[in-house]
Order: C-alpha cells, then sequence, then structure tokens
C-alpha cells in the first residue's frame, strides 16, 4: 500500500504551501510535490483598470518586492505610451531595483536561511530562526538587519517609503533624488560593503560543512534564463534574454523580452495554484528551466563590478568546465554574489552626477495597445504583458513571475531531498522523520519562492507536510 | 432682513433670516461634517452627514438645507449623531468599491477624511463590491463609477458655474449613478468644455486627471469662490487652495 507524507504548512518562505510526500506500496518514496495552495487573482481584478494605475496597484502583490513589481509594471507602460524615458529616470530606477535586490536578498540569507546553516539543520525549530541568531550570533544578526536596511532605505529616499511605493511610473518617475540622500547613503556604504564580504566568507564556509546537503539540495539539469546586459554582463534592469542549458551551451540569446510568450508556455496542475512555465522548444515538462541569482550567475559573460567579478569566477569553478553550475545549493552563494555586485553598483551609481537631474518624467498618450516589461527580480526574470484599449484601459493581464518559472524545480528539488533522506521505507511508522522536515523545507529555501508574488493570500507562511499512502489516506500530517 | 436667534449646542447665536444652520454653524467655527455640500453651489441635503438634533423635531435635520428659525435648540454633536454620521460613512464604504491604498486620491480625499473624523475603524456592513465601469473615453479626464458616493457635486457645478450641463443622475436606488450626456460616453459629449471643474469639486477619487498615479490627484476648489465672487461683485480675489 504506498503512502503520502504531507508537510503544511512551508515556514520562513514567503507565502503559503504544502508539501505532500508519496510512498509506494512498499513505503518508499515515490513522489514529493510542493503545492502551493493561495490563490490572488491580480490577473483577473486589473481588467478594467486604466495602464497609469498598474505601477501602485501592482505594487500591491508582494511586501518583499513591491519595488519590482513598480519597475516591471512602469516598463510596460513605458512600452505601450512608446515613449523613452528621461536618463536620470532610468538610472534612479535602476539605484530602486539595486535597493530592491539588497533588501530582499539580505532577507533570503540572513532572516530566513542563515539560521539553518549556523544553527544547523537539526536545530530546535523554536530557536532556529532570527531571534535565535541574534541570541548565538549577534553581531552577524545586526549587521543583516542593517544591510537589509540599507537597501529599505534606499527605496525610501527615492519613492517616499519602504514599502509599496508608487514613485516610478509609465515614463520614468515622481520624483527626483537628492544629493543630501545621497551623502547619508554614502556615508552608511562601508558597512553594508564590510557586511556583503562576510556573508561571501559565511556561505563559502557553509558549503564546506554541509557537504551531504549540498549534494542532493536540488542537484539536476536544467535550463537557465535570464538578462544579460549588451556585453554579456550581468544584468538587473534591461537587457535581453539568453538561455542556457546544463552543459553551460548558451540554446538562445538576445531574445527580446517583448517576445516572451513566444519561448515560454504555462502548464497547470490540478494539486498547485502555481503555474508550471516551461521552455517551449523542449516542451512540458521537458522544458524545465531556472530564473534568479544561480541561472544569472551561470548565464552571464562577467559581472562588472571588480569584487562580484572575482566571487564569479569561483563560482564557476564549482561546476566542471563541461557544465553550468547546477545545484540548487549554491543559490545562496549566487545570491551573496549578487549582494555584493549591488553594494558595488550602488556605490557607482550614487557617485554618477547625473542622478540629479530633475527631469525624471515623459508623458505621452497611448500609442500601442500592448506593451510587455521585463526586468531582474531577486528570484529571476519578472515580466508584466498588458494589453489596453485606446483610452487606456486593461484588456488582459499576464504576469509571469520568477517563482512560478522555478516551479518545476523547486518540484523536483523537494522529491530528491525526500529520496535521500527518507532512507528506506518509512512504514511500519507512518510518522514523517523530523530531519526530513527540516532539510525540505531549507530545499525549498534555497529558490527563495515567494508564493504570494506568484499566485497573484495574506498572512504568513507556515509549514504543513502530509504523508499520504497509494488509496490517498493521510498518514501523518506535521504543522509548523 | 430679521435677525433670528438661536441655540447651537447651549450657546446661543444670531443669523439671518434665510441662513441655514450649516451656515451659521460654519462661521462660528463649530463642526458639523459635511460631504455633498460645497461653498459656491446649490444646496441638495443627499448624503445627510450634516444631520442636527432639533428641539421639539422627532427626526433629525440636515443642517446644509434646515433654515433657523428664532428660539430654535440645536444640538450638533452627541453619541446618537455621532453614531449615525459613522454609520452614513461605513454605508458608503461598503457600497462602491473604495480602495485607499491604490486610488488617486489618497491623502486627498474628503470621504477618507471623513472617516478619519467620525472615528470608522472598522465597516461592519457587507462590502457590496459592485461591479461598476471605469469611462476612460474623455481625452484628459476619467470617470470612475467605482469610487462615486453620488453628491452630485460634478452634477450642479457643470450646471451651475460652467454652464454646460454635462452631468445627471440616472438610475434608482443601488442602480443610481452619474451620467454624462443622455447616457453616452463622456469622450462623445458635444457639450463638455474640457474645463475640468466637475474635477476638481469631486470630493473622491471617481474624477480624476488622466494620466495622475496613486495619491496624486489632488483636488483644487479655490477657483469656485473666485469665479464665484467675480460674478457677484466683479472683484477678482485670490486664489486659495485651502
Amino acid at each position: 500500500m504506498s503512502k503520502i507524507i504531507t508537510i503544511a504548512p512551508v515556514t520562513r518562505v514567503e507565502g503559503h504551501a504544502k508539501i505532500t510526500i508519496h510512498l509506494n506500496e512498499h513505503g518508499e518514496v515515490q513522489d514529493a510535490r510542493f503545492h502551493v495552495n493561495e490563490f490572488r487573482g491580480f490577473e483577473k481584478f486589473c481588467e478594467g483598470r486604466l495602464l497609469w494605475e498598474m505601477p501602485g496597484l501592482t505594487s500591491r502583490i508582494c511586501g518583499i518586492c513591491p519595488a519590482s513589481h513598480l519597475v516591471t509594471s512602469a516598463k510596460a507602460g513605458d512600452d505601450i505610451l512608446s515613449i523613452g524615458i528621461p536618463e536620470t529616470a532610468e538610472k534612479l530606477r535602476r539605484l530602486l531595483t539595486l535597493g530592491q535586490w539588497l533588501q530582499s536578498h539580505a532577507l533570503s540569507f540572513f532572516h530566513l536561511s542563515s539560521p539553518d546553516f549556523l544553527l544547523g539543520f537539526d536545530a530546535d525549530p523554536a530557536i532556529r530562526n532570527i531571534f535565535g541568531l541574534m541570541q548565538s550570533h549577534k553581531e552577524l544578526a545586526r549587521r543583516g538587519i542593517r544591510i537589509r536596511k540599507f537597501g529599505q532605505q534606499i527605496i525610501e529616499f527615492l519613492g517616499g517609503r519602504r514599502i509599496h511605493t508608487p514613485w516610478a511610473v509609465a515614463g520614468g518617475v515622481r520624483e527626483p533624488f537628492t544629493k543630501e540622500e545621497q551623502q547619508k547613503l554614502l556615508e552608511w556604504y562601508p558597512e553594508v560593503k564590510e557586511t556583503s564580504l562576510m556573508a561571501i566568507k559565511i556561505i563559502k564556509e557553509v558549503q564546506e560543512k554541509f557537504a551531504k546537503e549540498v549534494s542532493c539540495f536540488g542537484n539536476f539539469h536544467s535550463l537557465f534564463m535570464g538578462m544579460v546586459g549588451p556585453k554579456g554582463e550581468l544584468e538587473y534592469y534591461g537587457g535581453n534574454l539568453r538561455i542556457m542549458d546544463s552543459a553551460g551551451n548558451i540554446i538562445a540569446d538576445n531574445i527580446d523580452p517583448r517576445e516572451y510568450y513566444k519561448h515560454f508556455g504555462e502548464a497547470s496542475e490540478s494539486w498547485s495554484y502555481l503555474k508550471f512555465p516551461y521552455y517551449k522548444p523542449h516542451g512540458y515538462p521537458k522544458g524545465i528551466y531556472r530564473v534568479g541569482p544561480l541561472a544569472r550567475l551561470n548565464i552571464c559573460d562577467f559581472i562588472d563590478t571588480p569584487l562580484a567579478e572575482k566571487e564569479r569566477q569561483h563560482f564557476k569553478k564549482l561546476a566542471p568546465s563541461t557544465e553550468a553550475v547546477n545545484n540548487s545549493f549554491y543559490y545562496h552563494y549566487a545570491r551573496m554574489i549578487e549582494m555584493l555586485f549591488a553594494v558595488e553598483k550602488v556605490e557607482e551609481l550614487l557617485r554618477d552626477p547625473s542622478i540629479f537631474g530633475t527631469h525624471v518624467r515623459s508623458k505621452a498618450e497611448i500609442n500601442k495597445l500592448e506593451g510587455v516589461g521585463a526586468c531582474e527580480a531577486p528570484r529571476g526574470t519578472l515580466f508584466h504583458h498588458y494589453n489596453v484599449d485606446e483610452n487606456g484601459v486593461l484588456q488582459k493581464v499576464n504576469l509571469l513571475i520568477a517563482t512560478s518559472q522555478n516551479n518545476m524545480a523547486m518540484n523536483r528539488t523537494v522529491r530528491q531531498i525526500a529520496m535521500e533522506f527518507i532512507d528506506g521505507p518509512v512504514i511500519p511508522e507512518p510518522v514523517i522523520p523530523e530531519p526530513v522536515i527540516n532539510r525540505i523545507e531549507a530545499g525549498i529555501r534555497c529558490f527563495d519562492p515567494c508564493l504570494s508574488c506568484s499566485t497573484h493570500a495574506t498572512g504568513e507562511m507556515p509549514l504543513d507536510i502530509s504523508l499520504i499512502d497509494v488509496d490517498g489516506n493521510v498518514l501523518d500530517r506535521r504543522l509548523r | 432682513m430679521a435677525v433670528k436667534t438661536l441655540t447651537i449646542n447651549g450657546e446661543q447665536y444670531s443669523a439671518q433670516e434665510g441662513e441655514s444652520i450649516l451656515s451659521v454653524a460654519r462661521q462660528h467655527h463649530i463642526p458639523i461634517p459635511t460631504l455633498c455640500h460645497l461653498e459656491g453651489l446649490s444646496t441638495v441635503g443627499a448624503c445627510r452627514l450634516c444631520v442636527v438634533q432639533v428641539e421639539g423635531s422627532p427626526k433629525l435635520l440636515p443642517a446644509c438645507t434646515t433654515k433657523v428659525e428664532e428660539g430654535m435648540v440645536v444640538t450638533t454633536s452627541n453619541t446618537k449623531l455621532d453614531k449615525y454620521r459613522r454609520m452614513i460613512v461605513a454605508l458608503l464604504a461598503s457600497e462602491g468599491n473604495h480602495v485607499c491604498a491604490v486610488c488617486v486620491a489618497n491623502n486627498h480625499c474628503e470621504l477618507q477624511d471623513l472617516a478619519y473624523q467620525v472615528g470608522l475603524v472598522r465597516v461592519r456592513y457587507p462590502y457590496l463590491y459592485p461591479d461598476k465601469k471605469l469611462d476612460a473615453t474623455h481625452k484628459e479626464y476619467v470617470m470612475d463609477h467605482n469610487r462615486c458616493v453620488l453628491c452630485t457635486r460634478c452634477v450642479r457645478v457643470c450646471d451651475e458655474v460652467e454652464g454646460a450641463h454635462v452631468w445627471d443622475v440616472a438610475g434608482r436606488g443601488i442602480n443610481c449613478e452619474i451620467v454624462s450626456g443622455l447616457n453616452d460616453n463622456w469622450g462623445n459629449s458635444q457639450t463638455c468644455t474640457e474645463c475640468g471643474k466637475c474635477v476638481m469639486v469631486c470630493p473622491t477619487g471617481a474624477l480624476f486627471e488622466k494620466g495622475v498615479t496613486v495619491s496624486e490627484m489632488e483636488k483644487k476648489k479655490g477657483f469656485l469662490k473666485y469665479i464665484i465672487t467675480a460674478r457677484q461683485k466683479k472683484e477678482w480675489v485670490s486664489i486659495s487652495n485651502d
């Protein structure tokens, strides 16, 4: 008789989800699924609203990465208005995007994942969190909170508030930047750079310490997708799409993000509200691809800031020269390299005199009835695709979110960890072993999923794991 | 013109015959919340937020349309009045689709200010979430019926001040709504002069300028006093938008 184990809710990720582990008649792991059981419906209820309202509306999708939705929506608006935005506005939008990367990457590493690394995967869940970290690693926790605050401060200086700012608009941005704000950020900057380098050192030590976890936390072949700049450099705001296979070969390059829908399809499964995007030429489910830090570091030819580039070269050595870095555990390392890149890039932009321009908004009427905006959100490439009528009223909205693009990869990661750590039949004791719960959660966290973004629920993200037999009976259920 | 003496909240005041209770209260800085009322436009008593208690009257009376009378004893605020005003604002909130966080008029909205003023912390009526339309056919402006509270300020300013009479009220009860022309798209109106007066007097984000984003629609009503003083007194006062 086969069984299913359910882990629900999954903790320390952004949103609501549960995991089910399906056992075969011998009590061995046959499959594992990551279910996203929240639904938001932004794509539907934005229909009938005005194009100009969309940045403010869609930034409400998420409290973690509102700035990414804001900028992407504003870019879709630029496309429909068919205007080039002022140079200052683009640089300020770039600065905002970097602020978003910094705060989100810091949150993922320090607040959500580092308790596993520094207190151990099997430490008591009651202390394996940011508060436990504050007691055992006070200075590090303080620095983690401060670097996140730095990112939030950039967003606040630019957008007037830290969360859900409506500052980026179709045609540019609403307010210019001031020298006083620049000075305050530059004064804070040395500490942030130091913390970023410290995080790189920690993650490298973690990778050595947890060799077994590293080997099976989503270690599989898939495609990688993301944006690169005109010279092949790591890109976060503009640029074209590049797709790489697991052997490191570029299989498609220079794709205009406006044409994403020609290359990517979305499949649905009855057991999850989260769609399953795939690379069309390979079909579903063979067209599995990953986005986000691991993908971006794999596909780019170089990083145009010195310290991050040095780390990228080290990152590339994690896999043989005939392969891309396929192991999802290295998302953490890639994320910290990106945090360092963001820190360096922020300084570069802050020292650019053209960020103080006062012409920051262009205005135009509706010039096209369809537009796409894309940018690299912390978790991967984000697309907003709008169709409007001649008055600017939304007729159709499609949001392709980074977390959904990693959906197939997250499912495969859960299955791989369950198979690796559930050693032999679970029967006659149909319970979910504690180390398995801990590692499955940690495996999901590699991707830093944001489920409220990707399903377009509110509230906390609890862990819910079920063990289910072949007849669909729930043998064990663990809630946290 | 005869002078009338009345008592408001225990204090005696004198007023001109024909003056409204609201007018006297405003002159003496006695707060009475209003929504449909706007100085310079005719009075319709539509919103009922200015209801006051008048001794001898079995029902509450709107301060904007009730004329002062000799010996009248008026109470403008007590537990009952405050409760009814809160109910009115709560009913307005539940009847439309008012989502302040993403509204163009956020922080510049009279309905939002009223909610704070009457202490509305929660709405106990079920939200109706009506499926109302948004008319963006006008080149410069947008009418979003989701945010309309039917105060009819737009109807009155267009008729009484601009003289174009683009707006009217159609339908009954829950189906009541503001219409332009003979219930045609605003963009097809042949009488609209694109002056924007209706947009500026609208207390919420129902009428706004095309292209504005969250919180950007500031309503500047100073023009009304300017125009009316100029017409009535041939005096051209400075425009204040307070």
